[in-house]
């Protein structure tokens, strides 16, 4: 085997040298008349993409980049060239509050460090060889949260004055409900998938009752209850604070969807799993923690990540029940006079685009090289047993 | 746990388990004496493997009572837990869990059952995997061993619980024919050692070398149970004798 290997990489250079340029260019030409010209349609269809592209992409480059405004002060800046380009100094001028909303400017510093504290939990839990990462769990599930609580919203008896929700915006509020919607619909969805399947008749009801409640409802008729209806029925001063509502909301949305992902990803583990985890002597959990749900969430992985991704987006929603999320504050500013120009609406969706892109993105590239990663752990994958 | 030496290590009185409207068991009894190796066999869908399965509860049943060890298997989850800390068992399709390397595999109920500590688990398994001939292969994935291999991890991570009685359902029957021999090796191997085996096989060969009695099966009960040399030779039954005439050829 390693002779072989050796010889292999011996060879290559000599014949290489003389072969090289032929082989490349033969192959540069097979491999498009394979796979882009190999029958009339799939050409047709290759030259009407290429045709698209080059109909819309450099339009998008001279708007966004080249003919794109970099400076300015006011709206001045943005109309006065007959501007035909993104208005890119109104997004600077409103940056802090994209990212912070009503925050007082004094205390945003307390949000640096959540956005820097959530960086590195989620690096921790992403980097699969990274050490520690039992504690790496435990710090994104329950340290976090709770530091997060405490350093976002204030305690007056540490010295941290409290900050009102209602000034909370921006970026700081997407990520606040994305990460609070991804850390309990996790572990709640996965109960509630165990609950489904539950042998006893009461717990197995109730959640076949909240899963099929909570997905036969818009997430917007949830928040519009959660903020409208509850205060009706509870006093407002005993009223949870209205954010406090929204995350509620969002997590158990979440967590409905979670629970059906699951559910089919337990379904696909063989009975012969069970049996065995049993007959060594494994008590329910101890059958589910360390036999059960490892498979399952693995061959779930692709379908947990595509629920992640439609939750970052779903955030956007908390704006109905006036809560400024990323999007929120981007609408927001959008009507600002001192900017008002034609150019300034495209230009801010354009940048709230390109952010929820990045991240949703980053999420889809992660969850694919897991699951590559997982195959190849396991050799030959998960033969037919 | 100090037992009586004359106590059965496994104790069956008028078992009667129905699917539905199927009879799948028809008033089994069977006592299995301490040290005893028995081969069940009986044409497909008479129930033995079924029968296997009762004896660590991983099938309940309706009526009749089994006890294992002198522990009366009840609905009680503490007593069923008892028994399979005690009771081993090997199946047909392996089952070893694909996401755990083949120690992790044996240490997995010794750590988490048994409390033990990781290094002492690890010693034991490294321990019954060389007894199977497979340590070489300890930190490999289940995926990337031949089935025979396979099986003989499965037989290893049960040994590593210590059990007092193994169970083997159809231990050869997913098996390539060139793997059968290695793995009833195995079998034979563990024989010796004079632990309490239950085996559900066709393997005649093996069920002449090794068991003090054959058991045959069907529709639910128990037709014959003897030696295997009056078995084999002068089968009572003529179901039995209808069978053997049918693996033998």
């Amino acid at each position: 085997m390693s002779a072989t290997g050796d010889d292999l990489r011996n060879d290559r250079p000599r014949s290489g040298v003389k072969r090289l340029p032929s082989t490349v260019l033969r192959s540069a030409l097979a491999w498009p008349r394979q796979n882009l010209f190999s029958s009339p349609l799939n050409a047709a269809l290759t030259l009407g993409c290429i045709a698209l592209v080059v109909l819309a992409v450099p339009p998008l480059i001279r708007f966004f980049l080249l003919d794109a405004v970099w400076s300015g002060t006011d709206r001045e800046a943005c109309v006065k060239p007959l501007a035909s380009g993104a208005c890119w100094p109104f997004v600077r001028a409103w940056f802090s509050y994209f990212v912070y909303g009503f925050y007082p400017p004094d205390q945003r510093w307390r949000v640096d460090i959540f956005l820097a504290a959530l960086a590195f939990g989620i690096g921790w839990l992403a980097w699969l060889e990274a050490p520690r990462r039992g504690f790496g769990a435990v710090y994104f599930f329950v340290v976090l949260p709770l530091v997060s609580f405490v350093l976002l919203h204030g305690a007056a008896p540490i010295g941290l004055p409290v900050v009102p929700t209602a000034l909370w915006g921006g970026i700081l509020v997407t990520m606040v409900v994305a990460t609070v919607g991804i850390v309990v619909s996790l572990p709640l969805g996965t109960l509630l998938a165990l609950a489904r399947r539950s042998e006893i008749p009461l717990v197995r009801w109730i959640a076949v009752a909240f899963v099929e409640f909570v997905r036969g409802v818009p997430l917007i008729t949830v928040l519009f209850m959660a903020s409208v209806m509850l205060p009706l029925f509870v006093p407002e001063r005993y009223a949870p604070d209205k954010l406090i509502r929204a995350l509620v909301g969002v997590a158990l949305f979440a967590s409905a969807y979670m629970a059906e992902v699951v559910r089919g990803g337990l379904a696909a583990i063989p009975a012969g799993q069970y049996r065995a985890a049993r007959s060594l002597g494994l008590s329910y959990w101890g059958m589910m923690g360390l036999v059960i749900l490892p498979q399952a969430l693995r061959v779930t992985l692709p379908n947990i990540v595509s629920i992640f991704i439609g939750l970052f987006k779903d955030t956007t929603l908390v704006f109905v029940v006036g809560i400024f999320d990323f999007l929120g504050t981007v609408e927001a500013a959008r009507g600002d006079p001192k900017w008002a120009a034609p150019t300034t609406t495209v230009t801010g969706y354009a940048f709230a685009a390109a952010f929820y892109f990045v991240c949703c993105y980053g999420m889809s590239r992660y969850g694919h090289g897991m699951e590559r990663r997982l195959v190849g752990s396991q050799g030959a994958g998960r033969r037919p047993l | 746990m100090t037992l009586p030496a004359n106590q059965a290590a496994v104790e069956i009185a008028g078992l009667n388990k129905w699917y539905g409207d199927f009879h799948v068991l028809r008033d089994i009894d069977l006592t299995v004496a301490r040290g005893e190796r028995i081969v069940i066999c009986g044409p497909s869908g008479s129930g033995k493997s079924t029968l296997l399965r009762c004896i660590n509860r991983l099938e309940d049943w309706q009526l009749g009572r089994v006890a294992v060890d002198g522990i009366e298997l009840t609905d009680d989850r503490r007593r069923i837990l008892a028994v399979r800390r005690d009771v081993g068992m090997v199946f047909q399709q392996f089952n070893l869990f694909p996401h755990l390397t083949v120690l992790e595999n044996c240490t997995l109920a010794p750590i988490w059952v048994r409390g033990m500590p990781k290094r002492d688990a690890e010693a034991l398994a490294r321990g019954y995997l060389g007894r199977v001939k497979i340590s070489e292969q300890a930190d490999k994935y289940p995926a990337r061993l031949s089935g025979g291999q396979q099986q003989r991890v499965a037989i290893a991570r049960a040994l590593c619980m210590n059990p007092s009685i193994m169970l083997f359902d159809e231990p050869t029957s997913a098996l390539d024919p060139e793997m059968v021999k290695e793995v009833l090796d195995t079998m034979i191997e563990l024989a010796k050692d004079g632990i309490t085996m239950l085996v559900v096989s066709h393997e005649m060969g093996f069920a002449r070398q090794v068991a003090d009695r054959v058991i045959f099966m069907d529709g639910g009960q128990i037709l014959e149970s003897g030696a295997p040399k009056s078995f084999f030779d002068h089968p009572q039954h003529e179901r039995a004798r209808a069978f053997l005439r049918q693996i033998l050829h």
